[in-house]
């Protein structure tokens, strides 16, 4: 039994003909934040405070859909939310509609910590941030080019949509697999876990392209994107309708408690059986220090690493040639 | 206001959150199930969404009373969160309430059925808790925490939300029965006896098969439920005790 951490920045149709420039800032930033994930683990900070802090490493980063870089709402606009658990005492905290705050994770951990209550959104979160104290920017801070350019896409395809690694050209939209032509790309996440088996969890995003203001996905439901209990601690990535509807993180747990099945084995099930195809993928560790990342997307960008020395950072499925 | 509605079938499902303005928020929520590729919509969004669909909205004062403004009033007074509002809460009656911080947990609505082909659905709707901070959503429309269905069973929870949540009452039920293999009253008394706190969580539940379950680990929970084989029971305080 050892540490364990496991993150990722979201799953979906990520195309093998991703350009370097396209991937490389990713897998650099998916290294630099598993090594301040493993040092803080290293130094013995308690996983709530390193699943916060890679979390906010992954926000701060424009090329991920979560604080800057999150994807725009259908008017133009950045809705994010996040969920953070501590697997012990199952405490939560969530957010949803922020629109100024830096970083959303940590909103997350102060109504966890600050308020009698798991779940604050839109007005009241953004006034609880100003109560807080915690940095906020205009609003305009959080929206990239990038997004931008995905949004006018997505309108002129009338369409939901969520692949943001690279704009879907005319000729490409034949390749994305799903029925509505929806990748599902974006969510950050972190679990950890230490020597002793303290567990937490911590999900971030700005949601879907093009969604509809107001809209709310798996991120910050309890249970869907974002779980810890005693035994694992569940990061999901993906379809966010599709997520909710499986409860997936919360059945990654189940699974072990009820029905004895392994982290892997509860895992592989959830994915495979549970998530349809092209909808999921997630992170999780276990209170024993095992990991899994696993995903029935095309890719799912991710990076873990365990007390025994192993480490790993990918995108595609393990079984092709990178 | 939120609210929460689902299909076992099909698993579809359709939330909403901070309502002010919708006057059966249940059907709101029906509507983002059916008519947008979302699960949930919240507060300004959701109220816009409401126009669109032209669901009856009326001035957000018809939806307040005045048992409501005393009971705020006395929550404030009493500095904390309450969500009693059977009676108003009075200083020699404060000893009375069983929890540690002095709630007493009773508001939601839900409803449960099946119908003879196993087809199960479940929804609930609230206006949360005495005193909430602005913005704070509870456990009802939280798929798998306040509200649930699929083809095994429909769930519909109350109590304090956040217990709920934590608890994933509803999910929980359903998943003690599919990956358990409990039966549905089994299921549900583990939630209600094991998962969440006494004193928390109450719940109804029906299962494929038509059963009936109706649990709680609070002092009461108002109810009532049938069944075709003739049952029927419309309850507030444990069976066990005289009415």
């Amino acid at each position: 039994m050892g540490w364990a951490i496991a993150l990722h920045g979201g799953a979906g149709d990520i195309p093998l003909s991703l350009p370097p420039e396209r991937r490389e800032p990713r897998e650099a930033a998916l290294r630099h934040c598993l090594q301040i994930g493993v040092a803080a683990l290293q130094t013995k900070r308690p996983p709530l405070d390193v699943v916060e802090l890679v979390v906010r490493e992954l926000e701060n980063n424009p090329n991920f859909n979560a604080g800057r870089g999150s994807v725009l709402t259908t008017d133009g606009t950045v809705e994010m939310e996040a969920c953070i658990m501590d697997g012990n005492t199952k405490k939560c905290g969530a957010v949803s509609g922020l629109t100024t705050v830096v970083n959303p994770i940590s909103l997350a951990r102060l109504v966890m910590e600050k308020t009698p209550h798991i779940y604050l959104a839109f007005d009241g979160a953004e006034a609880f941030a100003r109560e807080q104290g915690v940095e906020t920017v205009d609003a305009s801070h959080f929206i990239t080019p990038e997004n931008i350019e995905r949004l006018k896409q997505a309108k002129e395809a009338n369409r939901v949509q969520i692949d943001y690694t690279q704009p879907i050209t005319k000729d490409m939209k034949k390749e994305t697999p799903t029925a509505d032509g929806d990748s599902q790309i974006g969510t950050v996440g972190c679990v950890a876990v230490d020597t002793h088996g303290n567990l937490a969890a911590a999900t971030s995003t700005g949601g879907m392209v093009n969604k509809m203001v107001g809209r709310i996905g798996d991120t910050p439901i309890v249970g869907a994107g974002n779980y810890a209990n005693s035994l694992c601690a569940v990061s999901a990535t993906g379809k966010g309708e599709a997520i909710i509807r499986s409860t997936v993180a919360r059945d990654v747990a189940a699974l072990m408690e009820y029905k004895g099945l392994s982290l892997d084995e509860a895992a592989a099930y959830v994915i495979s059986e549970c998530a349809p195809r092209g909808t999921a993928g997630l992170v999780a560790v276990s209170a024993t220090g095992e990991v899994t990342m696993q995903f029935n997307t095309t890719g799912m960008f991710r990076a873990c690493a365990s007390e025994d020395g192993y480490s790993e950072i990918g995108i595609w499925p393990n079984s092709m040639q990178n | 206001m939120e609210a929460c509605i689902m299909d076992g079938n099909t698993k579809k499902c359709g939330a909403v959150s901070g309502l002010t303005t919708v006057v059966n928020p249940i059907s709101l929520a029906r509507l983002v199930m059916e008519k947008t590729p979302h699960i949930y919509l919240a507060f300004d969004g959701a109220e816009a969404f409401a126009r669109e669909q032209g669901v009856e909205t009326v001035d957000a004062s018809h939806f307040i009373t005045p048992e409501n403004i005393e009971r705020l009033k006395q929550a404030k007074e009493a500095n904390r969160v309450q969500i009693d509002y059977t009676q108003p809460i009075t200083k020699d009656m404060k000893k009375e309430t069983p929890t540690a911080d002095g709630d007493s947990q009773i508001g939601t609505v839900g409803c449960v059925a099946v119908d003879t082909h196993g087809n199960l659905a479940a929804a609930t709707s609230t206006g949360g808790m005495v005193n909430k901070m602005v913005g704070r959503i509870g456990d009802t429309p939280i798929v798998g925490a306040g509200n649930y269905a699929n083809s095994l069973c429909a769930v519909s929870a109350t109590g304090k939300g956040e217990a709920i949540i934590r608890s994933t009452v509803a999910r929980d039920v359903a998943a003690l029965m599919e990956y358990k293999g409990l039966s549905l009253d089994e299921a549900a008394a583990y939630v209600i006896s094991e998962c969440a706190p006494r004193g928390t969580a109450g719940l109804v539940a029906v299962s494929a098969t038509g059963e009936v379950t109706m649990q709680f680990n609070t002092t009461g929970m108002f109810r009532a439920c049938a069944s075709e084989d003739g049952y029927s029971e419309i309850g507030i305080w444990p069976n066990s005790m005289q009415n």
